[in-house]
């Protein structure tokens, strides 16, 4: 019967990671996958993650009963007031709630299923690059076409804002614009405050509809409210826009598939019938979100010590990746490797754009089996202190042996 | 300014209504928002709060589909403690699992539906993905044979089919059609008028059909039936869908319950197959199942597998762990494994012999009506052929809750309240 079904090419990231599997080299780093790793290189369970599941273990009231369509509800709105702080209006004023999904990409499937089949949105804009699932969602969602917006710069290696407000200003009223909201995946680089403001009055004028996308809330600064600020300040301009949020990378809990989609409205009478919708798109796609992972993060978040607990792992693991950021370019700028490398000090979070060609990553990954994307993206979470040396040696070579 | 003090003047009792009403109007206008509708209220969630707000203490919620055991609670399975404390043991990381879910997860799956070994496995025929439980993994099975599928795009689904089915096959982009199923006379299987709505049914279409423990009449066709049917299907080219979510929660046994599984494959039909081990694990809310598709090659398995990713990706990435790991784990460790097969006899035969005891106790009772299909029927739901007046009836004089249907979760029933319920039946259908 399936006979004429054709093989679907592969996904990079995982082809990438399959290939840093196979390979026999002593020396080979993964610079491809986005999870953290230790200095050893090695995966992390936050120390408060196993805490939370001996607790779970023994505590003889719980059972495996289904979640509600709409999760765990301590979840939802932790999850919801983390990201708003809990001086925001619309928290305050009943107009923002949270629905638990599976992780940032099932939180990003719900909102635009929301955008597509009941707001009746038809066009997505993200940033040029982007997150390489982020156009799959939402066309799979229901969206009819999906553009871009530019973002980087590949001349001076940072934000281009210019191209970006152009962009914005020529979007059909509307739109759903994906913003992320810190630690942009996959350049590392954020828009400045002042930017994100002139952002906001673009998208109000405009009249689109913001869809912020926050994978990295505290992993990027180690600072849960700096890295919640564009969230918050578009919040607090009395935007109604929606946020998936996860949990894989800032709790290390990339299988439990933990995610929240918090909704911010106008007016809090909206809540409930939008609630409904959501109810019966859920019901149609998995029924309830799973169980596990919900109940490690909804407890936490709304135990103050346990909070505390986590809050310091975060600050590890950001201090790790910034300490990493920090001494490649050194390296870099020591070996007087031709070309500028303040960008990787500039950007923020797990990535880095580093500006390589095609050809140098080609060789990177042939030559001396350091493995990252086409497009010339890193894990920062991929270097510690001991093969840092050898990544900077082999950036240095194909550098200035290659001619892009 | 000027229209609120005017208002202040002509009538200040309706000044904080109209006020707010008028911020709500001027919010809501502005709002993108205004226009979405309250979704319809869920039928079966409406009973469980219902059932909560009642003080009667001899109440009986008969809604909701999940077990309970003998004192009406909750059952955490002996195999799933068990396997819950050797995965601790082993200190397993949090990594990204693959788009499909574990290989040994999935593998463990598929044989536990169509045997340990199986000729189809083997020979690697099989593109199974591990899906959030068994919606998530019709879902899945949906959406491929929407972009798939050569022939019809409608799904044929028996009446009456799960509440959900329909919903989701729609929002997969297939259409949906029925084929007769459930006899309201007999409260039995219509066979005849299913074979003769299937024997119409256009060629190259596709069949959903439920392996064992229909829901949510609790009526099977016997093997003999089943025969018959998987000929029908194989003439008119048709493409059995299978959704079994109470492999072993059935009968008490995992062969006898997959056994129309196996037979469509022995002859010769190739299938999507949908399980969850939602029921048969008691693992509810930690969204363990798993989508297969059943191919004529290894390389039409390996095409259909990436296609199957594909889909995957775009909803949610990959699969969560606990629920996989659990399974594994009990699946793969003999003496989990032979403990899981007494924990799920014991449920299936709790239920059983709730059957036999309302019978029983509604014959006691003095009823004249034939309660035959309380046992003949299977699994989790029995649908007891009340009319909605008396299901109304048996809720407002006894607090016993149900669906409008007549459907009760068997479940639901206990040694304790069994002949309170046959009670209650009596009176409202004597």
């Amino acid at each position: 019967k399936f006979a004429s079904v054709e093989s679907a090419p592969p996904i990079e990231v995982f082809a990438l990671n399959k290939a840093y599997v196979e390979d026999t080299f002593p020396q080979k780093v993964n610079l491809g996958v986005g999870a953290y790793r230790t200095d050893e290189g090695k995966p992390w369970v936050l120390p408060v993650v196993r805490h939370m599941e001996q607790k779970l273990a023994a505590d003889e009231t719980l059972n495996k009963e289904y979640l509600p369509v709409l999760g765990y509800e301590p979840l939802a709105s932790a999850a919801t007031r983390m990201l708003l702080g809990s001086d925001s209006a619309s928290l305050k004023e009943g107009r923002a709630t949270g629905i638990q999904c599976l992780s940032g990409t099932g939180a990003l499937r719900v909102g635009a299923e929301f955008l597509a089949h009941i707001g009746k949105h038809s066009i997505v804009y993200s940033s040029n690059p982007t997150w390489g699932n982020h156009s799959l969602v939402f066309l799979n969602a229901g969206f009819t076409s999906y553009r871009s917006y530019r973002y980087w710069d590949a001349a001076k290696k940072a934000l281009d804002f210019d191209g970006l407000m152009e962009d914005l200003r020529n979007a059909p009223e509307n739109s759903v614009i994906i913003l992320h909201a810190c630690a942009h995946n996959p350049t590392g680089v954020d828009p400045t405050q002042d930017q994100w403001r002139q952002i906001a009055d673009l998208i109000e004028e405009r009249q689109l509809f913001p869809f912020f996308d926050s994978a990295y809330q505290g992993f990027a600064s180690g600072d849960l409210d700096r890295d919640a600020w564009a969230v918050r300040y578009f919040d607090s301009r009395g935007f109604e826009m929606v946020c998936a949020q996860s949990f894989a990378k800032n709790f290390g809990l990339y299988n439990e598939r933990v995610g929240n989609l918090t909704f911010v409205a106008k007016d809090r009478s909206v809540i409930e019938p939008v609630r409904s919708q959501i109810t019966l798109l859920v019901r149609a796609n998995y029924s309830n979100p799973p169980n596990h992972g919900a109940r490690i993060v909804g407890t936490v978040l709304n135990d103050p010590v346990l909070t505390e607990q986590w809050k310091s792992h975060i600050k590890t693991m950001a201090d790790r990746i910034i300490s990493m950021r920090l001494g490649l370019r050194e390296r870099l700028e020591k070996l007087e490797t031709p070309g500028t490398w303040n960008h990787i000090t500039d950007q923020i979070g797990m990535f880095s754009f580093t500006g390589l060609g095609p050809l140098a990553v080609d060789k990177l990954i042939a030559d001396h089996h350091i493995y990252l994307l086409k497009g010339g993206r890193i894990n920062m979470c991929g270097l510690n202190t001991g093969n840092i040396d050898y990544v900077a040696k082999c950036i240095h070579e194909v550098v200035t042996t290659t001619q892009e | 300014m000027s229209l609120i003090s005017s208002l202040k003047i002509f009538s200040p009792s309706s000044l904080n209504t109209t006020q707010n009403a008028l911020s709500v109007v001027s919010s809501r206008a502005n709002s993108w928002w205004s226009h979405v509708e309250m979704g319809p209220p869920d039928p079966i969630l409406g009973v469980t709060e219902a059932f909560k707000r009642d003080t009667n203490p001899k109440k009986m919620n008969l809604g909701v589909g999940a077990y309970r055991d003998d004192n009406g609670k909750p059952f955490i399975l002996p195999a799933v403690k068990m396997a819950e404390a050797e995965i601790a043991k082993k200190n397993m990381d949090k990594e990204y699992s693959p788009i499909s879910g574990s290989p040994e997860f999935c593998k463990a799956t598929i044989n536990l539906a169509l045997g340990e070994d199986n000729e189809w496995t083997k020979n690697g025929l099989n593109a199974t993905v591990q899906g959030i439980s068994g919606t998530g993994s019709l879902r899945i099975g949906t959406a491929f044979l929407s972009a798939f599928f050569p022939g019809g795009k409608d799904l044929y689904m028996p009446t009456p089919t799960w509440g959900n089915h329909v919903p989701l096959a729609k929002h997969a982009g297939l259409g949906v059609k029925q084929y007769r199923y459930y006899d309201p006379k007999t409260c039995g299987f219509d066979f005849h008028g299913a074979l003769q709505d299937i024997a119409k049914i256009p060629e190259r279409s596709m069949i959903l059909l439920h392996a064992c423990a229909h829901n949510p009449t609790g009526v099977d066709p016997k093997p003999e039936q089943w025969a018959e049917m998987s000929k029908v299907i194989k003439e008119k080219k048709l493409f059995p869908f299978f959704d079994m979510a109470y492999q072993g929660f059935a009968s008490g046994d995992i062969d006898k319950d997959a056994a129309p599984v196996r037979m469509f494959l022995k002859d010769g039909h190739q299938i999507a197959l949908s399980q969850s081990y939602a029921k048969n694990m008691g693992l509810y809310g930690e969204r363990a199942g798993a989508f297969s598709l059943i191919c004529s090659s290894k390389e039409e398995a390996a095409a259909t597998m990436s296609q199957l990713k594909i889909i995957i990706r775009p909803m949610y990435s990959n699969p969560p762990v606990t629920g996989a790991r659990i399974a594994t784990e009990i699946l793969t460790n003999p003496s989990l494994r032979s403990q899981w097969l007494k924990d799920v006899k014991g449920m299936a035969d709790r239920i059983i012999s709730m059957r036999q005891l309302l019978r029983s106790n509604l014959a006691k009772e003095g009823s004249s009506r034939d309660w035959a299909h309380i046992t003949d029927q299977i699994g989790m739901f029995c649908f007891t052929g009340m009319t909605p007046p008396q299901v109304e009836k048996l809720t407002k004089d006894f607090s016993v809750y149900l669906t409008k249907d007549g459907r009760i979760s068997v479940a639901g029933i206990t040694s304790k309240n069994v002949e309170y319920l046959a009670h209650a039946i009596h009176q409202v259908t004597k």
